[in-house]
């Protein structure tokens, strides 16, 4: 993971210095500015690979800041965080010009995968046509996915999830994460029901090869990566 | 009042056309007797006719303006001669019975000789009748107005009194007296319509403030259990022989304890949220049919790794008008407490759960009966008691033998709640054995 610089614009002093605090512990910078005056005019000067808007904010709101700064052009990703935490008002977050949201309280693996993920856009990922994980590969034009030349079956759902995690390669990404962008379920199921689809594509892609490909971080979420180097 | 105005304006119009018409006949009369016997005739014709009580007025002058017959005694001013005007207004005395001169409309021909004729009516009648009109004109405007004023006195009052009643009753609402209600005639009359709309709000304020009550009652009560753990665990992993290993447990410990209540929050607050009638995404027109089969996807290979079967019955297609988000959710939760409590009552000493669930049989259908969309989640496990039926959808309800499993008593009161958003219901239903739970939607085009 390349380090980043990240800008947190958030108003609670503990909360902020929590996060600066573990966000260094997992190889990132970070900058903190505590009202929405201040936070717009660091973002405005400065090049961050990614920004963390509170959406309560003194001086300037959260909302308005990104508009502002969505205004001038500024195309730096950015990650609401909000109290409020509807889908109303995520609705409402993401058409300000937010890319990713997250109701507070969250855990800080969830923050940090997401930022990771968001850090990425800065690739043209987003325009490849194909992705590689070691020797799995998976078309996203043609919807076909093969391991070591062998093609494998997966269903929609499935494809959707395996192209989601490659896109994501080499990053965490959580069972929120997946719930959100894979089937647009914005709720929390009870049942452990994304770690049973996962085990179901991770005996699709990894069974019968040596090395596998799709890992499960403890306490955080998923991750595929090629591990021999 | 513009009656009356109209009333004497046309009646007055209504005199004049008679009084031409009476002077021209008489001229006409009086013209025939003319042609029939001379002026000596006519001299006669009038001598009599002056005499007759409420005659017209006769005056015939010879050349030299001396009165020869008639029976009017003075003219006012000369007499007119000009028998070009057709109707002309004099003042005049009758034969010395009159002091004071009287008003009549006149007109004069002349005959060969110098004799001039003047034909008339009296027209202070008319006048007098005029006035007569006025004066009742002004007595009706008079009274009319004073009426107006006292009924505006007397039922403006009246209203401002009622109004006064509504505003004193919401004082006392205001103050914390949320079982008031403002007072209905029964008079159905605009103001009543009005107090018995602000009662029908108070009524679901009053229901709502209860619901709220009922739940700040459950979160002191059920948020304490979790709480307490939490804080023993803490309490317990300090009293211990201080090892990495003991904190590390306990400190996650208390993460997963404090994210099963902050799960129960959210589940509040959306509860509370969708009771309020706050839709999440908003009402958009949504096919059943399709959520529940993503639904059924989205859970089937968990029912299969638990051995459970799992089967789906959808129709082509469910109009509803609706959130995607909640309906999901709602099925979400049914299949959820379906697979977590569907499995038969645990005999005693039995471990294994594993093996009760493979004969467990869950079935989620979306039908379309009538006017409505039926959505089902049935399950052939120990079912819920029908006595219990109503009483599981509060919050944090759970039954005794469900206590174990994981779950907060959240999952059916929210589905209640959406089934209710969307003007709905939600049945239970004994499945013999097991139970079927139906949400029942209305369906739309």
């Amino acid at each position: 993971m390349p380090v980043m610089r990240i800008l947190i614009i958030e108003d609670d002093q503990e909360a902020a210095a929590y996060l600066i605090k573990a966000l260094k512990e997992a190889g990132h910078v970070a900058d903190h500015a505590g009202d929405g005056e201040t936070g717009f005019a660091m973002a405005s000067t400065t090049d961050y690979d990614v920004l963390v808007v509170d959406r309560l904010l003194p001086k300037r709101d959260g909302l308005s800041v990104i508009e502002g700064l969505k205004a001038e052009g500024n195309s730096m990703p950015i990650l609401i965080l909000s109290a409020l935490g509807q889908v109303d008002d995520r609705v409402e977050g993401l058409r300000a010009g937010g890319d990713d949201y997250l109701p507070k309280p969250y855990s800080f693996s969830e923050l940090l995968a997401r930022v990771e993920a968001l850090g990425r856009r800065k690739r043209p990922a987003d325009a490849d046509t194909t992705f590689k994980v070691g020797d799995l590969e998976l078309d996203r034009l043609t919807h076909f996915a093969s391991r070591a030349g062998q093609p494998i079956v997966l269903q929609p759902r499935e494809f959707r999830l395996l192209e989601y995690l490659m896109k994501h390669a080499g990053q965490v990404v959580t069972r929120t994460m997946l719930l959100e962008n894979v089937w647009d379920y914005h709720f929390d199921p009870q049942t452990n029901v994304i770690d049973v689809h996962i085990s179901r594509l991770r005996a699709k892609i990894d069974k019968g090869f040596e090395r596998p490909l799709l890992h499960t971080i403890r306490g955080a979420g998923y991750t595929i990566r090629d591990d021999a180097r | 009042m513009f009656l009356v105005v109209y009333i004497g304006h046309n009646t007055q119009r209504m005199m004049n056309e008679q009084l031409n018409e009476t002077i021209e006949a008489e001229v006409k009369g009086l013209g025939e007797q003319y042609s029939q016997g001379g002026i000596r005739r006519l001299i006669d014709v009038v001598e009599r006719r002056s005499r007759q009580p409420g005659a017209s007025l006769y005056m015939v002058t010879d050349y030299s303006g001396d009165v020869i017959a008639g029976n009017v005694a003075k003219l006012k001013g000369t007499m007119p001669r000009d028998p070009e005007i057709p109707i002309q207004i004099v003042r005049y005395l009758r034969n010395g019975a009159d002091a004071q001169p009287q008003e009549a409309a006149v007109r004069v021909f002349v005959l060969p000789g110098g004799f001039h004729i003047l034909i008339g009516r009296d027209i202070s009648e008319g006048k007098r009748f005029r006035e007569v009109i006025q004066s009742a004109s002004r007595i009706t405007i008079a009274v009319v107005g004073v009426l107006a004023i006292l009924s505006w006195l007397f039922v403006g009052r009246r209203v401002m009194k009622r109004i006064d009643a509504v505003s004193e009753t919401g004082r006392l609402i205001m103050e914390g007296d949320l079982s008031r209600r403002l007072h209905v005639t029964g008079s159905g009359d605009e103001i009543d319509r009005l107090a018995e709309n602000v009662n029908a709000m108070l009524e679901r304020i009053e229901l709502l403030m209860q619901g709220l009550k009922d739940v700040s009652d459950n979160i002191a009560h059920d948020l304490k259990t979790p709480l307490t753990r939490l804080r023993n665990r803490v309490e317990a992993a300090l009293r211990e022989e201080p090892s990495e290993e003991g904190y590390r447990e306990a400190l996650e410990a208390t993460i997963d304890e404090s994210d099963q209540l902050i799960r129960i929050f959210n589940a509040l607050l959306k509860i509370a949220r969708v009771e309020a009638g706050s839709p999440d995404g908003g009402l958009e027109r949504i096919d059943a049919c399709e959520i529940a089969a993503e639904v059924a996807e989205f859970y089937e290979p968990v029912a299969e790794d638990e051995g459970v079967t799992f089967t789906s019955e959808i129709c082509e297609t469910a109009p509803v008008e609706g959130s995607r988000e909640l309906i999901t959710q709602a099925l979400s939760n049914l299949v959820d407490n379906a697979l977590k409590y569907g499995f038969p009552p645990k005999a005693e000493g039995e471990e294994d759960g594993e093996n009760e669930k493979s004969d467990l049989h869950i079935a989620l259908s979306v039908a379309c009966e009538g006017k409505e969309v039926v959505l089902t989640v049935a399950d052939n496990g120990s079912g819920i008691p029908e006595a219990d039926h109503d009483r599981v959808l509060r919050r944090f309800v759970r039954l005794e033998e469900s206590r174990t499993a994981p779950g907060s008593g959240l999952g059916l009161s929210l589905v209640h709640a959406v089934a209710r958003l969307h003007r709905g219901k939600l049945e239970l239903a004994n499945n013999a054995p097991g139970l079927a739970v139906r949400l029942i939607l209305p369906k739309v085009g």
